[in-house]
């Protein structure tokens, strides 16, 4: 059930491909604002200013692409899956989902910030499994997020306030594995926050898994 | 009589707390001098947000494993407290701090954690508002306060812990034990945060009947 899902979530995904671009174009002009904004090209900015602005690129791509998951839905629709889907299995093939789409947008948020803005990071391997471990808890916070907020009637600004706070710790371990992928300091050092993200996206998705049923039955 | 002794015990050991607090001896230590003497109307503030939050949750997974609407009614009123303990957790907290640590707002780990979890709750009330069927508004807000309250732990239990920070019991130290609270202090400082969290309690339970009240008016 969940394969068959997480595909029909592939093929609307792939049949709509405005959406797609309009993500990709949305991270694009974030990017290009900040190179912009901070005038690149006769200045350089440090390695504290590039990883706040590359965390707060990804934070917004990355919350309004992973909003649409349920709010862009149509209701007759949600009342068909209701019928032929368990809840567990819709929550579990949304965060498979947005986690994939999640590590798309944060790698490609990398490359474009490598290009313009330039790459600081010494410890290539440990920033990237943060941005995979980071994509897990960010896909399931907001996948069930996006599921309260599309009940409710202001669902676009809901699903900011709601999930901001919701990120925070994620985002303040993320930030901490940043600066020392941006020393180059060893693996080991970074042990305890790698761990502590990972405990936080276990609680996110078993919390995700638990509550979903909940909001689905309305 | 019977059923409220906790009311009053509440009220003497608040009447306790004041007058012990700013009469009786308390250690002399250097830059905190007479201000220790916050420590006991700030930390029960925080202790009673923390405490009050949990009921709340409690109450939510009660309200989302039995539909009741009066495990709803507590829930919410029980984050209202919350927050207003909150609110003046913070504000103890900046007027100690600008004599103290100089500023009232320090960007410290625990300082950011209350704000927050501030922040986790005002956003609750926001999904409350912006939900116009009653059930749906229970049960959506119930999911979203368990999930909320689970995110936040680590933001004001761990994270502070790792990070340094001016507050005691942090950067390893395990809490209070470690910090210079000699035991006069803690004569005045625990049932401190007894009695702050019975007189939350008692606000709660005048809350929770007016709403019951107000609901059984709408439905005559």
């Amino acid at each position: 059930m969940i394969l068959t899902l997480l595909k029909k979530e592939f093929t609307l995904e792939l049949r709509k491909k405005s959406v797609i671009a309009g993500i990709g174009l949305y991270l694009f002009s974030l990017t290009f604002i900040c190179y912009i904004t901070f005038a690149l090209r006769h200045n350089s900015i440090n390695a504290a200013t590039w990883s706040a602005l590359f965390w707060l690129v990804i934070l917004f791509s990355v919350v309004n692409s992973l909003a649409k998951s349920f709010i862009g839905e149509k209701k007759g629709l949600a009342i068909y899956y209701y019928q032929v889907a368990s809840p567990q299995a819709i929550i579990l093939s949304k965060i498979i989902y947005n986690t994939l789409l999640a590590i798309v947008l944060s790698l490609a948020g990398f490359i474009l910030f490598s290009l313009l803005i330039g790459n600081p990071i010494q410890h290539a391997s440990l920033f990237v499994s943060t941005l995979l471990l980071t994509s897990l808890g960010f896909s399931s916070s907001l996948s069930l997020i996006s599921g309260i907020a599309s009940k409710a009637n202001n669902s676009n600004i809901l699903m900011a306030v709601l999930s901001f706070p919701v990120l925070i710790s994620i985002l303040l371990m993320a930030i901490r594995i940043t600066k020392n992928a941006l020393d180059g300091i060893d693996l080991a050092a970074s042990y305890d926050e790698l761990l502590n993200l990972m405990a936080i996206n276990c609680i996110a998705t078993a919390l995700a898994y638990l509550l979903f049923p909940y909001i689905w039955r309305s | 009589m019977k059923k409220n002794w906790w009311k009053y015990l509440g009220v003497v050991i608040l009447l306790y707390v004041h007058l012990g607090g700013l009469l009786l001896e308390a250690p002399r230590l250097n830059i905190l001098n007479e201000t220790v003497r916050a420590l006991y109307f700030h930390v029960p503030m925080w202790f009673g947000m923390v405490l009050l939050y949990m009921v709340s949750v409690y109450y939510a997974v009660k309200f989302l494993r039995n539909p009741l609407s009066d495990a709803d009614i507590k829930s919410v009123e029980y984050a209202h407290v919350g927050t207003a303990f909150g609110i003046l957790g913070i504000l103890t907290g900046m007027l100690w701090a600008n004599y103290t640590w100089g500023s009232p707002w320090h960007g410290d780990p625990k300082q950011n954690g209350a704000a927050i979890a501030l922040l986790v709750y005002l956003a609750y009330f926001v999904l409350r508002g912006s939900i116009e069927n009653e059930e749906q508004k229970a049960r959506l807000s119930a999911v979203y306060n368990i999930f909320a309250f689970a995110a936040m732990v680590p933001l004001i239990f761990i994270i502070p812990r790792l990070t340094d920070s001016m507050h005691p019991g942090n950067g390893g130290n395990p809490g209070f034990n470690a910090y210079d609270l000699d035991s006069r202090m803690r004569l005045i400082f625990y049932p401190a945060v007894i009695g702050w969290f019975l007189i939350g309690v008692w606000i709660v339970s005048l809350r929770v009947r007016y709403r019951l009240l107000q609901n059984r008016l709408i439905e005559n």
